[in-house]
């Protein structure tokens, strides 16, 4: 198994508030990701594909189809927008690196026809970021 | 019924520390030729870099797996408070008699972390300078993932 891993990032904003919590608890749980104006981040999101190379290709999938995926599926969708009221994907749950990672990965996968969807990676920063993997998955080249 | 998606947290942190590759298992001579440079009696330091990752259930009211705030607050204190400006020899208790390569500097940290309350430690990645890496996944098959 080859895993190919693509690279896009993305400018977003964002507020972390929870309507059935009072005003007192959301500054408690969220801190300053409760600021009502939002702010934002740029967002780094790194997604792997992994299968067998074409044997007529040599590819798992073409990398230009992946990105025309990403910039279809995400950067519509995702870049410079307030991601709790833009994206209606978004819009129900709080809008975290673990939820937006998952989202990321429910519009990718149906999308993979080469290959399967390995690993969404999400970084909010440098020192931030969530993985989203399909349950039970064994870890590349292992397989 | 597993959830169909597993969910990671990673987060990293930083901590400098000196340390010095030697044991007592060893002679002068074959500790020299074994760990070169690193075995320098005066030790020498590194910027690390220390990657955690954290599974759980995504908490649907808060969006989040564990708090940021609590696992910040839980690796300061169970391991940049005891690392950070230090001598990883000298000052910890776990390296008197083990070697602290950057190997068993990973695990030592995974072994106090798996401890963090509020989620699953699924693995710790420590960078000792830009251009190594190491991982450690407890005995966890699934752990060391790409």
């Amino acid at each position: 198994m080859v895993l190919i891993t693509r690279k896009i990032e993305f400018s977003a904003s964002h507020l972390y508030h929870n309507p059935s919590f009072s005003a007192e608890e959301n500054r408690r749980i969220f801190g300053k990701c409760n600021n009502p104006h939002g702010h934002g981040h740029n967002y780094t999101l790194e997604v792997s594909v992994a299968g067998e190379p074409d044997p007529v290709t040599g590819m798992v999938l073409d990398l230009k189809e992946l990105k025309e995926i990403l910039e279809r599926e995400v950067m519509q969708r995702m870049d410079h927008r307030h991601l709790n009221y833009e994206v209606p994907e978004l819009s129900r749950q709080i809008p975290t690196c673990e939820n937006i990672a998952r989202v990321i990965w429910q519009l990718l996968d149906p999308k993979i026809t080469h290959g399967k969807l390995h690993r969404v990676r999400l970084y909010e920063s440098p020192d931030l970021f969530a993985d989203c993997y399909r349950n039970g998955a064994v870890a590349a080249g292992k397989s | 019924m597993n959830a169909p998606l597993k969910l990671e947290l990673g987060r990293r942190y930083r901590f400098s520390a000196s340390h010095r590759l030697h044991t007592a298992h060893l002679t002068e001579e074959e500790n020299y030729r074994v760990f070169g440079k690193c075995n320098n009696p005066y030790g020498h330091g590194h910027n690390y870099v220390v990657e955690v990752s954290v599974s759980g259930k995504v908490d649907p009211a808060t969006g989040m797996i564990a708090n940021l705030a609590d696992l910040d607050a839980f690796v300061q204190h169970h391991v940049l408070e005891d690392f950070d400006h230090k001598s990883l020899n000298e000052d910890v208790p776990a390296f008197r008699d083990k070697v602290p390569t950057t190997e068993n500097v990973c695990i030592e940290i995974f072994q106090r972390l798996k401890k963090f309350p509020l989620a699953t430690l699924e693995r710790v990645r420590v960078e000792e300078t830009g251009k190594n890496s190491f991982e450690y996944a407890g005995e966890n098959p699934e752990g060391n993932r790409p």
